[in-house]
């Protein structure tokens, strides 16, 4: 079995975020770019049943959306165990537009499991992992906190709104993956960022298809009104605040 | 012409969301100058579904199908596909929840419709039709311009207030060319949490971090969280160290949650953590150390320690609540 994960490339987490261009784009000026959290677990989740030979996943490839830039992330991805890569060069612009290329890219080589995060932290869509499924015609499962094989049948574990159920789907599947799905993300070790410089990254020329939406502006959240404090001896006065001025509890 | 609403039910009920989800779709139909139909998946009784109707939406479709009993995120987006394209709908409206997640962008692909995901407001304006979501995980907001015909909108929970109309509306039995098949997804076991308000669901959230020291301390927030009707919480460090389920962890990586009223008692508000709470209504901080960030993100705040405060905490809300 061959596995697909998705990474997407993404400022780090604690990043300031700043826009630029009036307010159309992020400011590149001082952002370090990392691995999608929720891709990164996905990743080190395709690693762990790939070193169980009982699963019978023989190859882990990351593939990617976006310009030369991000090859630093993909190198990474190389870095902590994935064995080849797959860049399909755009500078996509929505989530429509990156399911399509990677869509083509599974209908070409073919994968049995397409793993994704659940959302990327900069446009928080949680949209790409089912709408490549829908292009391709796989089933999907998303909300996925534990995947597994047992007698070459998927065992899933996807959070619904109010517990958990365990489902089997047949390959070919897309798991859209959340919390828990790896306890923490893989590093790279020395070795493993040595033999990253001489693993293959693909390069794939994109397919046309036009994105379904455009960002006009970004913001900036509201300042919230500067904080009210009470003295720890009296928290009286905290629920008296809720009460009467927030008129919340 | 028409604007169309999935509501979700949980064992043949509705809750609160499903009429957040049908208040926001009837105003996007004003906006349009057309009118809601919800459409309902599964067996719900028809004194339920009319409760629909107290929210705006004129025209109930109720599909009872046996191959909609699991959810199979191909069977369902056919199904609502289907009935879409009956109803001429323009606008498209889901939860953005687990359900919602797994079908919408389905349906994005299906019929070729914008989507804008997460959207906590009504749209900014319909021609050019722009919503306004949450971009890099609370930081910012984008205004985002969908540019199809049909266009999808994923409403966050808890982000859109109800808003009851004196309206009645028709029920209709709706059918869909959906086989049992279609069904790929097989359930082989279903652990729901039962008797428990969940954390999503929940309109006051108490939570606890690193500062409550340790899992044996956790009983007055529980206290706490009972008295105000409230869901427990936590920082990922504190699921790190299995003091509290994985489930409760809120932040950017675990639940992103929206209550009115965010109690952080012991988290020094990592931006990571801001990021799955910061659409709160409101945020009271207590925490030891009057410079944690968490103090920059709420209204009210108490400087102390977390163990000498909530009890005193736990006895003011008794005593409030006793008037």
């Amino acid at each position: 079995m061959k596995i697909l994960v998705c990474i997407s490339n993404v400022p780090d987490t604690t990043t300031k975020v700043k826009f630029a261009e009036n307010n159309t784009k992020l400011d590149p000026a001082g952002v370090q770019w990392v691995i999608n959290p929720w891709d990164e677990l996905a990743l080190t989740r395709a690693l762990e049943l790939k070193d169980n030979a009982s699963t019978g996943v023989k190859s882990v490839t990351v593939a990617h959306v976006g310009l030369a830039a991000a090859e630093p992330t993909i190198r990474k991805a190389l870095a902590i165990g994935a064995d080849d890569a797959i860049r399909v060069n755009l500078a996509a612009t929505d989530a429509y537009q990156v399911a399509a290329q990677i869509a083509e890219v599974v209908k070409n080589e073919h994968y049995d499991i397409v793993l994704c995060g659940i959302e990327s932290s900069d446009f928080n869509g949680s949209t790409v992992g089912s709408m490549i499924a829908e292009f391709i015609g796989y089933p999907s499962v998303s909300a996925v906190s534990s995947l597994n094989f047992e007698n070459g049948q998927s065992v899933i574990i996807r959070e619904i709104d109010g517990g958990k159920e365990t489902v089997s789907v047949p390959t070919p599947f897309v798991a859209v993956v959340q919390k828990g799905i790896a306890k923490e993300p893989r590093i790279a070790a020395m070795r493993g960022i040595m033999q990253a410089r001489t693993k293959p990254i693909k390069l794939v020329e994109p397919i046309a298809v036009d994105a379904l939406t455009e960002v006009v502006s970004f913001e900036p959240p509201q300042p919230r009104a500067k904080c009210v404090f009470v003295d720890a001896e009296n928290p009286k006065q905290l629920i008296d605040l809720l009460q009467n001025e927030a008129k919340i509890i | 012409m028409s604007v169309l609403v999935f509501t979700e039910n949980w064992d043949g009920k509705f809750k609160k969301l499903s009429f957040e989800l049908v208040s926001y779709a009837t105003k996007v139909a004003e906006m349009l100058g057309t009118s809601a139909t919800a459409l309902s998946i599964g067996n719900v009784a028809d004194d339920e579904l009319s409760k629909l109707g107290n929210y705006g939406a004129k025209k109930i479709i109720n599909l009872k199908s046996e191959a909609l009993s699991t959810l199979d995120s191909q069977a369902y987006t056919a199904a609502i596909a289907e009935i879409a394209q009956k109803e001429g709908a323009k606008v498209i409206i889901i939860a953005n929840n687990n359900m919602g997640k797994s079908i919408a962008p389905r349906l994005s692909v299906r019929l070729k419709a914008a989507i804008g995901s997460g959207v906590s407001k009504l749209p900014l304006s319909t021609e050019p039709f722009m919503v306004y979501k949450r971009a890099y995980s609370g930081n910012a907001f984008a205004h985002v311009a969908l540019k199809t015909d049909i266009k999808i909108l994923t409403l966050m929970q808890n982000s859109f207030d109800l808003a009851e109309t004196a309206n009645a509306a028709t029920i209709e039995i709706g059918s869909v060319a959906v086989d049992g098949a279609m069904v790929k997804t097989q359930v082989k076991d279903v652990q729901k949490q039962i008797g428990k308000l969940l954390l999503t669901d929940a309109e006051i959230v108490v939570s606890g971090g690193r500062g409550m020291k340790s899992a044996e301390n956790w009983k007055p927030l529980e206290e706490l969280a009972e008295i105000l009707g409230a869901a427990t919480a936590c920082s990922r460090p504190v699921s790190d160290e299995g003091w509290r389920p994985h489930e409760e962890h809120t932040g950017q990586t675990g639940k992103i949650v929206a209550p009115n009223l965010y109690i952080a008692i012991g988290i020094s508000g990592a931006t990571q953590h801001l990021a799955g709470v910061s659409s709160s209504k409101y945020i009271v901080a207590i925490n030891a150390d009057k410079d944690a960030p968490i103090f920059e993100a709420a209204q009210y705040g108490i400087v102390g320690d977390a163990a000498k405060v909530l009890p005193k905490l736990v006895e003011a809300v008794k005593e409030a609540k006793a008037k």
